[in-house]
């Protein structure tokens, strides 16, 4: 399997070739994460720059993590220090990244496009760590190897997305990838979250979350975006909590080996109640660890390619 | 048609032959194991542990190790190749590492993979089996156990085929390859 | 200077005339109108029009000039070449500088800068509301005066029902028309594109057209009780037209304009995240491009004007929700609505009077004919002319289009300002 990009900018500019040369090689780099030396000397001298104009610890931490365990030198940007604030644009703040020659730049901003807009003006790659609304990629891949590291194929799962689908750059990766590998999905949340046409990605759409789950083998749970929360989209989080949020009760519709994932941060007790991210089926700190394996092995990829094979 | 340097009974009778010289040189199977070096070295080392067991009755360690991560080229901008597992189940800390590879060349894969070997941890020592050695090594490496010599030009090629992988066992000598 | 237009193909709505004519010009007006190759040519300078369609100068009512405050963008100097380029002998420029022209003084240094370096004419449009913020009316008998031949807060609406209700009221007796940026603002709030399947996929905010429709009802509920006149700004809805001609059909004083992308192009082209297809209001989808053409085939659709909206590349080189909306439009003007004749939705004759008479008459400008004893403004261009589009080419000061690198047909040969060349393709 070979990948076949230059960036990762989408999951919907990907084949299922390219889908699955990220999650083959992602498995290989975790016997390396769990031994001592954590490190491989691939990426020996690389720079690797993280530029995140929002805020995150996770991701960020494990975009980190994973090019210093490559051996690259990991510079990380945030967007308040970064001379954005200034005025300085996007593009020269990337021009000025790529005069100092940096291997990759991974890049997380609140507007859709942005990485698309980098990578226009970058030779080098480009890593999407999230655009805004528009699609956070490498989630979307830990996620699938999330998947298959605990029902082995992935073809045919029924999978169940809740929340706020409309502001979910997750939601929207899950679903190009999914889809692509011929996963079975659905989305639950409320009219007012759930997008124009969204079944026009060949999702069934649910306002009932019982109905939503029914025989899942997976059920995602999006945060409830509180920084971004425009208060006409539902009246109050109790509501919501009532109508959406997941608990024991609920979940006995799921297939009794269903996994729970969350992108993270979890909002406890709001859209999934502690006694289940605490239970045996959710695999939430497994998306974690994977993240790592599968940012190192796009690194890697990313890097490693050559020119001939690039669109 | 290429020359057959080895055929199956000849294969047969040097990974033989080597299993008794590592029993030999390490007196007996303590503190020994065997790691094979994808892709081939991999049948090869299990074939030197089925062999070692049935002289001595012990079944030796046995890991796999994959080196793309650890190769000195990536930056020549070929395209790489897929990274398989690596699996070493056993602590390398005072063990014996045999590393068995199918074709010992310019020693760049034997370093990568002593690098990668030290990454897990510090063995009590390393040796070399090889199943061929053509010579024209780039790197101050010598193998300890060797299959047959095969003295070559840097043009040829030689192919290693082996049940497990290829379905026949032969060694072929290959002129100018593409 | 005695100018004859020989040769060409004489295409002036106005007095009927589609054939191939002789027209002669004198003094800056046009003398006469002739059989070809009647007119013996000594004492003129002969301009050979042949294969050419010789048609009373373009009248564009929706430009963005820029100037006062903008003039990195445009000025109306530039913007004037821009004009001239595309065939544009008259446009009228909206009020949204800075400051606004919203009182005498803004509109008399616009007509002035017109008069001294422009070399279209240049007429302005002043707000409807003081620095357009929709609270409080302008003095618009004083701005009227002063020049201005309409009223509009183009790129703001007039959101209040109350104030939209008097302007159409107090603009009544002067009889000019109330030109509407229909957008219900806090149905597009964080969006900037059309509200359908490509902004759920790209994940950007959306605009639906209704916030376009539900404005247009508005005001076209309005007219009949404050007898005031309408005229839609760049129309860009199926829903909207429809309202349109629901309102013509009943008799009201409502006229509507269409900017060319908002019949060649749909949101699909967003993808991409290219800023250069970000206006205000938004690409839509076949449905509503499919109701345009409809509109503009049965005169639903009154008029093309381009809303002219010239940014530079600070403005335009950033995140898709950060840029600013519009596109240049005076020099892609004429291939893209000669491709509505090539589809057989207008005839060539009625893509003229679109862009020439009827501006005039809803306007009451004394232009848009090649009637003899009218001023000579006239353009000479080649339908068949194919070309490359180069956005670096551009006369505008700004090159923010979405159709650079097209392949297009239809050229502009020469513009004739009062009689005089302005602009001439070499």
């Amino acid at each position: 399997m070979q990948y076949s990009q230059k960036h990762l900018l989408g999951i919907k500019d990907l084949s299922k070739e390219d889908i699955l040369a990220v999650l083959n090689a992602a498995d290989s780099f975790k016997v390396y994460t769990q031994r001592d030396i954590k490190k491989v000397p691939t990426l020996r001298g690389r720079t690797i720059i993280n530029m995140f104009f929002e805020p995150s610890t996770r991701t960020r931490t494990s975009f980190e993590i994973a090019g210093k365990r490559m051996s690259a030198d990991v510079i990380n940007i945030a967007g308040s220090s970064s001379s954005i604030v200034k005025g300085e644009t996007l593009i020269d703040t990337v021009k000025n990244l790529e005069a100092m020659n940096c291997d990759i730049l991974i890049i997380r901003h609140n507007e859709a496009g942005a990485a698309e807009l980098a990578a226009r003006y970058l030779k080098n790659p480009v890593i999407n760590a999230g655009d805004g609304y528009h699609e956070h990629p490498t989630q979307a891949l830990l996620d699938l190897m999330t998947i298959r590291d605990h029902k082995q194929t992935l073809e045919g799962l029924k999978v169940t997305i809740v929340g706020d689908i409309a502001h979910s750059r997750v939601a929207r990766s899950n679903i190009y990838a999914m889809r692509t590998l011929g996963m079975d999905v659905s989305v639950v949340g409320p009219p007012t979250m759930i997008p124009v046409d969204i079944e026009k990605m060949g999702v069934k759409v649910f306002y009932n979350l019982e109905k939503g789950i029914q025989e899942a083998d997976v059920i995602m749970m999006l945060r409830i975006q509180m920084e971004r929360q425009n208060k006409t989209f539902f009246p109050t989080l109790r509501e919501y909590s009532n109508l959406f949020g997941l608990n024991l009760e609920k979940l006995k519709k799921a297939k009794k080996d269903v996994l729970i994932l969350h992108p993270g941060p979890v909002n406890r007790g709001v859209e999934i109640s502690p006694d289940v991210i605490n239970g045996p089926h959710s695999v939430i700190l497994n998306q974690v660890t994977n993240g790592v394996a599968i940012r190192m092995a796009l690194m890697y990829l990313l890097l490693g390619l050559n020119d001939e094979t690039v669109n | 048609m290429n020359p057959v340097i080895l055929n199956s009974q000849q294969i047969s009778r040097a990974i033989s032959r080597i299993a008794h010289e590592i029993v030999e040189k390490n007196s007996g199977c303590d503190g020994l194991a065997l790691v094979g070096i994808r892709t081939r070295g991999v049948p090869f080392a299990k074939r030197l542990q089925a062999k070692i067991k049935s002289i001595e009755n012990v079944t030796l360690q046995l890991g796999i190790l994959d080196i793309t991560l650890y190769r000195d080229d990536m930056k020549t901008g070929r395209s790489h190749p897929e990274i398989g597992s690596t699996e070493i189940p056993f602590p390398i800390e005072k063990t014996k590492i045999v590393l068995c590879d199918d074709v010992l060349f310019t020693g760049r894969t034997i370093r990568a993979a002593i690098d990668e070997l030290m990454d897990f941890g510090r063995p009590a020592g390393v040796q070399l089996a090889t199943l061929i050695d053509r010579g024209h090594r780039e790197l101050p490496i010598r193998p300890d156990y060797v299959g047959k010599n095969i003295p070559t030009n840097k043009s040829q090629r030689i192919e290693v085929k082996l049940k497990e992988e290829d379905g026949e066992d032969q060694v072929v000598l290959v002129d100018n390859p593409q | 200077m005695k100018l004859l237009i020989k040769n060409g193909r004489v295409i002036d709505p106005a007095s009927g005339i589609n054939e191939e004519r002789d027209v002669v010009v004198e003094k800056g007006k046009i003398s006469s109108i002739e059989k070809k190759g009647s007119v013996p040519e000594d004492g003129f300078k002969i301009i050979d029009a042949q294969g050419c369609i010789v048609a009373p100068g373009f009248i564009d009512m929706h430009v963005h000039f820029r100037e006062p405050g903008f003039e990195y963008k445009e000025t109306i100097e530039s913007g004037a070449e821009s004009a001239a380029a595309g065939g544009f002998t008259t446009v009228a420029v909206m009020p949204n500088t800075n400051p606004v022209n919203d009182v005498r003084s803004i509109t008399e240094m616009i007509v002035n800068i017109a008069k001294t370096k422009a070399i279209v004419n240049v007429l302005p449009i002043a707000a409807i509301t003081k620095g357009l913020k929709g609270e409080t009316l302008t003095e618009m008998a004083d701005l009227k005066n002063a020049g201005a031949v309409a009223f509009s807060d183009d790129g703001m609406p007039v959101s209040s029902n109350e104030i939209m209700r008097r302007a159409l009221e107090y603009s009544h007796m002067l009889d000019l028309p109330l030109i509407q940026h229909s957008e219900i603002k806090d149905l597009t709030k964080g969006g900037c594109m059309n509200e359908g399947f490509v902004s759920t996929e790209l994940g950007l905010g959306g605009m639906p057209r209704e916030a376009e429709d539900i404005m247009v009802y508005r005001d076209i509920s309005l007219l009949p009780r404050t007898k005031g006149r309408l005229h839609v700004a760049h129309i860009s809805s199926g829903n909207s037209v429809d309202l349109v001609r629901q309102a013509k059909a009943k008799g009201l004083p409502v006229t509507c304009e269409v900017a060319p992308h908002h019949f060649i192009l749909t949101d699909e082209c967003v993808r991409g995240y290219d800023t250069n297809t970000k206006m205000s209001p938004p690409l839509r989808e076949q449905w509503d491009i499919d109701a345009i053409k409809e509109g503009l085939r049965d005169d639903t659709i009154d008029i093309i004007a381009t809303d002219h909206a010239p940014h530079d590349t600070v403005d335009k080189e950033v995140e898709y929700a950060n840029a600013c909306f519009g596109i240049v439009g005076l020099e892609t003007a004429l291939p893209l609505t000669l491709k509505l004749v090539d589809e057989g939705v207008l005839t060539l004759e009625k893509a003229v009077e679109k862009l020439t008479l009827t501006p005039a008459q809803i306007f009451d400008l004394d232009k848009g004919t090649l009637k003899p004893g009218s001023v000579a403004d006239v353009v000479i261009f080649n339908p068949e002319t194919a070309y490359k589009i180069n956005a670096a080419d551009f006369k505008s000061k700004s090159k923010n289009t979405p159709f650079d690198g097209w392949d297009v047909k239809g050229q502009i040969v020469h513009t004739i300002v009062q009689g005089k060349i302005v602009y001439s393709n070499s």
